[in-house]
């Protein structure tokens, strides 16, 4: 029982200001709180349910147990191209990207006069995006009078269709993203300026070639970096929409039909709700998978300072 | 701020040493000529934009194509711009940036003072989770949203795409809770001390020594917000309504052929986003190394 000698001591004097710290917490949080359920817990759970219904918006939702998952799954071939066409972009660009970013950020980690003006050269592609950057590069590809292509001729090579044609569509999406690479290289600029100095004169001492400090420190030291570049790099490429909505609509012969893409035209064109519903089940679970992998693949490649340091 | 201090320490004296190694092997010339080239070819499609955009439609369809434009038709930029209905476009668009940032800078950074500062029960799970919302495909929660939006009645307005972001928005907490963490908590004791309550503290001592990372997330939220496309092209269906995104990409369906006049229409959107960017470098540049690294 409380009483009234209890809130004079100290102790209870503490005690309410903790509750009094933790009520303004809740005041502090409750709004995030809020829109967490309003917006992403309630939807999330609303779209589990609606995946097993048939709603086309004007009728109410129809019960129809994993009917949309077996559609998907066994009978419809988009959903697979999707899902093909995704993988696809994903496997390469997100590689490419990182390998990319990084030996820019090497290239860019020197203290030279002018470095500044080129960092801002390789950032600025990454800050621009959406549909004016998707017109710019379709005016790129064009097989004909695009610049791309103009390069190619002038070095002996023959320039392919790109958009236009099945086989080239994808590697240029591909190529595209690459030109955003500079975001990336950002991130392991900073992770190669906090590279401590101590390691690399010790590395000196034990006589280490620019190789071997490369190899043994810079790279273990960067493996965290990378990881997380990985991570969202792979979750940020399976939902690429704008572009592939705005440069191709999905085609040609639905060689760049991506699966939000996909995901979209089935909800919002044909306005079969549940089935996008399920189909963003799959995509959640897909990208859950392949971070659950990649967390558990880290153990063996990706070095933590504080392993060795403690 | 402390840990942004001493990771300027440490790349100030890793910078000096990478000189020393380039100066030594004479690399300088091999490193310059390596940057232009690699600069030039990043730089080419903006190069590219903007001699396209002033070109003579005609001329834009010849091979070999011309690098610069002759005549430079300057009339291609208002002719292209009345075609779109630009200024109702630009009109819509900074409304919806605008609005939409104050909310969600002003909300998150209130949200966030009870993740770095106050102790209550279940904070650390409530932070797990909102960690756990960064990764998850905004397509999930799509389908519902939409639905939820027209059974208020809210289709083809702009409440369904600046109502959320009064309640914060999880990247930009997660952001400045990374600066709030490395602002020291004496300053927070001693405004107790003299009397403040928790708004106080936040408004008066928090909000003010955060404003390099509230700069970050309105810079952020500005890029995000002027270049908004699914969300809109979802909710609104009225071209009176469209910002500048939508706006593009239907300018693009009525003019598909007429290069001159998209690659004027897109160089001007291009470039409110990338004036922001000369200004705010060193913000978003540090905004991303705060995330980045520490995630």
């Amino acid at each position: 029982m409380i009483t009234r000698q209890t809130f004079k001591t100290f102790e209870g004097r503490r005690r309410a200001r903790f509750d009094r710290e933790a009520l303004w917490g809740y005041v502090f949080v409750g709004p995030w709180i809020i829109g967490f359920i309003i917006f992403t817990l309630g939807p999330v759970l609303a779209s589990l349910g609606l995946s097993f219904a048939d709603y086309e918006l004007l009728t109410p939702p129809n019960w129809i147990g994993i009917k949309n998952y077996v559609e998907l799954l066994t009978r419809d071939r988009l959903f697979l191209v999707s899902l093909y066409n995704t993988l696809y972009y994903t496997l390469l660009s997100v590689p490419l990207g990182i390998i990319l970013a990084f030996l820019l950020a090497l290239l860019l980690n020197v203290e030279l006069p002018g470095m500044n003006f080129f960092r801002t050269v390789f950032y600025l592609p990454a800050v621009t995006s959406g549909v004016a950057v998707s017109l710019l590069w379709i005016w790129l590809f064009n097989p004909q009078y695009g610049l791309i292509n103009y390069l190619l001729r002038l070095v002996g090579l023959p320039g392919p269709g790109w958009l236009v044609d099945p086989t080239w569509s994808k590697p240029a999406f591909i190529l595209m993203s690459l030109w955003g690479v500079g975001g990336t290289a950002v991130i392991f600029l900073a992770g190669l300026q906090g590279v401590p100095v101590s390691l690399y004169e010790a590395a000196v001492i034990d006589g280490a070639s620019e190789w071997q400090k490369f190899w043994h420190v810079t790279v273990p030291m960067m493996t965290p970096v990378i990881f997380f570049n990985l991570v969202m790099g792979i979750i940020g490429s399976f939902q690429v929409f704008t572009s592939a909505y705005v440069m191709t609509g999905g085609g040609p012969q639905d060689s760049t039909l991506f699966y939000v893409l996909y995901l979209f035209r089935q909800g919002f064109a044909l306005l079969r709700m549940g089935y996008a519903a399920a189909m963003a089940w799959i995509l959640f679970i897909i990208i859950i998978v392949l971070t659950l992998i990649q967390f558990r693949l880290s153990e063996k490649w990706v070095f933590y300072e504080s392993q060795s340091a403690e | 701020m402390a840990a942004a201090q001493t990771r300027t320490d440490g790349s100030a004296k890793f910078r000096r040493f990478s000189w020393y190694r380039v100066r030594r092997n004479g690399a300088k010339v091999v490193w310059y000529v390596g940057l232009i080239l690699l600069g030039s070819l990043f730089s080419l499609p903006f190069f590219w934009m903007i001699s396209s955009s002033l070109k003579v439609e005609a001329r834009i369809w010849i091979y070999p194509p011309k690098w610069l434009p002759n005549p430079v038709l300057w009339e291609n930029y208002p002719e292209a711009l009345r075609l779109m209905h630009f200024g109702q476009l630009l009109q819509n668009t900074a409304f919806l940036t605008g609005v939409g940032t104050l909310a969600v800078v002003l909300s998150s950074s209130w949200i966030v003072y009870g993740f770095a500062r106050l102790d209550f029960p279940g904070k650390n799970v409530i932070f797990t989770i909102l960690l756990a919302t960064m990764m998850l495909p905004g397509q999930v929660t799509m389908v519902p949203r939409f639905i939820m939006f027209k059974e208020l009645h809210w289709l083809n307005t702009y409440l369904p795409l600046l109502v959320p972001a009064l309640f914060g928005d999880a990247f930009y907490i997660f952001l400045l809770r990374q600066f709030y963490m490395g602002i020291p908590t004496e300053l927070d004791d001693a405004a107790r001390i003299d009397g403040c309550n928790y708004v106080g503290i936040w408004w008066r001592i928090l909000l003010p020594l955060a404003k390099p990372a509230l700069a970050t997330v309105t810079v952020f939220s500005i890029i995000r917000g002027w270049n908004d496309f699914l969300w809109p092209l979802i909710i609104l269906n009225d071209s009176e309504k469209f910002n500048l995104a939508l706006g593009l990409a239907t300018f693009r369906g009525l003019y598909h052929t007429q290069w001159a006049y998209l690659m004027a229409a897109s160089v001007v959107i291009l470039l409110p986003t990338i004036i922001l960017y000369f200004f705010a470098q060193r913000f978003i540049v540090e905004g991303i190394a705060l995330t980045g690294l520490k995630g």
